[in-house]
């Protein structure tokens, strides 16, 4: 398959680029935490979304879905990243319709996979607990108990916890923290007895939460997928998950780029233009075939996602650590090149600097994912 | 079946029948690449065997027309061929200037009559070429060369001196850059112009660098006469021909380096370095530097895809082969540095039998010209400020 989009990928970009920079360029972020929006999002630009198709991209057609497939997502995501939209779109549209539909039972996908295709249901994965990523040390207990389970334990950076009408958890029903076997996904209703949720104001003004369970009770008919083989499901929605952020931050590197491109012909000090120096056009020129050679990887791995589910772990680790790093240099060189206007809380460029920070530890940072290719490549 | 599909099971057959098994091992000497030429000699009867099927087949040049002595590929079922071979680890039949950078000039500026002369002989490996481009005082300011050719009734007459002239001493012909018009401006004045190194009046001379070989020479010009008909492209137009020669050189020079063959460089490392208990390489820093390594190599390969599929589609910037030449020998000088720690002490012995004559340190010295050669990293990046960013400025 050619690693470029196809003509029905770039058309589905021009109009979620279309919509977006039209109804939620950069202020709309910055009103909504200006506001100190309660949801954190607009739901008026969300039941756009669904009417866009673009809610129930992966969601299958039979249940009111387009059946699309991740390098598609991540067409959605990079425009997302663009202009830092919040949106429900990856906690919902990406990770809980992938869990679902790769992991749940018939009932279980008709009961939930049209309603988030129409925009009516928002969802949210609860993984990590600690400070860092690692899916393997989950400790949140799940303890059978009558027809069903009891969770105690405490999630954090649950993205859209706060507004989300339905849990996805990533239990402990077996084994010890750091090994595979013994996870579990559940479905949990975020009203139940013993769920407290405190949302989490971050950096970046976008939605997270962390959730404490005590004693929650979860029917069994509530389990996504197998009891005690939960590992491989999280792992194929972790990865998709990855792919999706790795192409949020592609945008999002791509938007601060040609933000700083375009200052470097504006701005002029010793009465020459700056982009004049040949200090920050070499700055400039790598930080562009950086992100050239990342965006490349991404496609490759969405491609692979799309293609060769079981073996898309390497190409996967490759993107989201190379986007990581990426972003990362492409957010310091944009403040750093912006100067002290790029301080200022005023100017757009910080609030790229910030969520790509939240980024970056989403599903594993860069190292995280450098350390994961090295032992999958037996090192 | 699509005919791509039925096109990649004939390719796979035939390749499977035809390349011997000892030309599916990686590269480790300079023998085990055929550079044809008039005095050249095989290094083993396996590589002539899979020289002659390859050349037969066209397939020293699979995207040359067969016109020319080529295999008439487009550019799906060339893909396809590349990916075959590299599946299988199958060398390359024929290795030469004349086919990475001369003929794809020749294809888009050269006469027929040239076209006729020059290519058939290149894709049967009869004439070995090289590059007379630098000279002492024009490096990276390669507009300023000074070697001249002035006019003499149908012939030039041609002084001056190159340097870094690849393998000079076995060429048999040299396509080179001359000043024809001195009063022209720098870039005006210069044609591209080919000739004999048999011609009375040229010498050449070895360099001895720091990994004790000698690939380059500095190449003289005493009187040496060439015909006009020489010239490729108009005359004084030379510098569009340099250019346009320049991006397939960066494109293969960006492409340096031995990606995806044999062992992964971590396991290299674990084999000398050893492992700790948990079959972990036993050194927490290399480790992690050879894991930032394989992501990038990982991500550099899908943007040579990339950079190949959309120049198939007709999306690619001229200038990108400046973007991968920087990043793909910046790569490989990596590569060669965490092979070098990993070799630790080992890797330091120069001549020994056991350390095959130094061949880790040599390699390592050999790719700090990578960065330098075909354009140095700093004009790299000047280029893509300035071409593709279109910063302002000189």
């Amino acid at each position: 398959m050619p690693l470029v989009l196809t003509e029905e990928q770039s058309m589905l970009r021009d109009s979620a680029r279309g919509l977006i920079s039209d109804k939620a360029p950069v202020s709309h972020l910055r009103q909504l935490r200006d506001n100190k929006d309660a949801t954190g999002f607009s739901r008026d630009l969300w039941k756009a979304f669904a009417e866009m198709g673009f809610s129930g991209l992966l969601v299958p057609e039979n249940l009111g879905g387009s059946g699309l497939g991740h390098v598609e997502a991540g067409v959605v995501m990079e425009e997302i990243g663009r202009t830092l939209m919040p949106s429900p779109f990856l906690s919902t549209a990406v990770l809980a319709a992938s869990a679902l539909s790769r992991g749940g039972s018939e009932a279980q996908k008709s009961a939930y996979l049209p309603d988030i295709a129409d925009g009516s249901l928002l969802a949210a994965l609860a993984v990590d607990e600690g400070t860092k990523h690692r899916p393997l040390q989950i400790n949140l207990q799940a303890v059978r108990s009558g027809n069903g389970f009891k969770l105690s334990g405490a999630k954090a950076l649950v993205v859209d916890g706060h507004t989300a009408d339905l849990l996805i958890v990533a239990a402990r029903t077996g084994g010890a923290a750091g090994e595979r076997n013994g996870l579990t996904l559940f479905l949990v209703d975020p009203k139940a007895k013993g769920i407290a949720i405190e949302r989490t104001v971050m950096v970046d003004a976008h939605n997270a939460a962390r959730i404490e369970f005590s004693n929650v009770e979860v029917d069994a008919d509530h389990v996504l997928g197998e009891v005690d083989q939960g590992g491989m499901l999280l792992d194929g929605v972790l990865n998709i998950g990855r792919g999706a952020v790795a192409s949020e931050m592609v945008g999002l590197s791509e938007e601060v780029f040609g933000r700083t491109v375009t200052y470097l012909k504006e701005r002029k000090q010793f009465g020459k233009l700056i982009g004049e120096f040949q200090a920050l056009q070499h700055r400039a020129a790598q930080l562009y075939v950086d992100i050239e050679i990342t965006r490349s990887a991404v496609l490759k791995a969405l491609q692979t996602l799309d293609g060769d589910f079981d073996h898309a772990g390497a190409a996967v680790a490759v993107a989201k650590a190379r986007a990581g790093t990426t972003a990362t240099l492409a957010v310091q060189e944009g403040v750093q090149m912006h100067g002290g206007m790029g301080m200022t809380d005023q100017f757009d460029i910080g609030f790229f600097m910030k969520r790509a920070r939240v980024c970056q530890e989403l599903f594993g940072d860069s190292n995280y994912h450098a350390d994961q290719l090295a032992r999958m490549k037996s090192y | 079946m699509s005919d791509l599909e039925t096109f990649r099971r004939e390719t796979r057959a035939w390749l499977e029948a035809n390349c011997p098994p000892e030309m599916r091992r990686p590269m480790t000497s300079e023998s085990d690449t055929y550079w044809g030429g008039r005095n050249a000699k095989f290094s083993s009867e396996p590589q002539r065997v899979w020289f002659e099927r390859m050349r037969d087949k066209g397939w020293t040049v699979p995207d040359w027309p067969k016109d020319y002595g080529g295999g008439g590929l487009d550019r799906a079922e060339h893909k396809v061929l590349r990916e075959e071979m590299s599946a299988m680890g199958a060398r390359a039949p024929l290795s030469s200037f004349g086919i990475w950078m001369l003929g794809p000039a020749l294809l888009k500026y050269g006469n027929e009559a040239q076209k006729k002369e020059h290519l058939p002989k290149i894709a049967a490996g009869l004439i070995r070429w090289c590059q007379g481009y630098s000279e002492p005082n024009a490096g990276s300011d390669l507009a300023s060369l000074q070697t001249r050719a002035e006019s003499d009734g149908d012939d030039y007459i041609i002084n001056g001196q190159k340097i870094w002239t690849s393998y000079a001493n076995y060429a048999d012909w040299i396509f080179c850059l001359v000043r024809t018009d001195p009063t022209a401006k720098k870039h005006d004045g210069i044609s591209f112009i080919l000739f004999d190194m048999a011609s009375k009046g040229v010498s050449t001379k070895p360099i001895l660098l720091i990994s004790g070989y000698s690939p380059f020479c500095e190449t003289f010009f005493d009187n040496v006469r060439v015909p006009k008909s020489h010239v490729v492209g108009t005359v004084n137009r030379g510098w569009d021909v340099a250019k346009y020669l320049l991006q397939h050189e960066r494109a293969m020079i960006s492409g340096t380096g031995e990606r995806g063959i044999g062992r992964p460089l971590g396991q290299v490392a674990a084999d000398s370095v050893g492992s700790d208990d948990s079959g972990r390489l036993d050194d927490a820093m290399l480790r992690g530097q050879i894991a930032t390594f394989d992501i990038d190599e990982a991500a550099f390969a899908a943007v040579a895809e990339r950079a190949i599929d959309l120049a198939k589609a007709g999306q690619s910037h001229p200038a990108f082969s400046s973007a991968m030449k920087y990043y793909g020998t910046e790569l490989n000088k990596r590569r060669h540095e965490i092979l070098m720690s990993a070799g630790g002490i080992d890797a330091l012995e120069w001549e020994s039998e056991r350390s095959r004559g130094g061949a880790r340190p040599r390699a390592w010295l050999r790719t700090k010209a990578n960065s330098i050669e075909g354009g140095t990293s700093e004009v790299m990046l000047g280029i893509v400020a300035k071409r593709i960013l279109d910063l302002p400025g000189a």
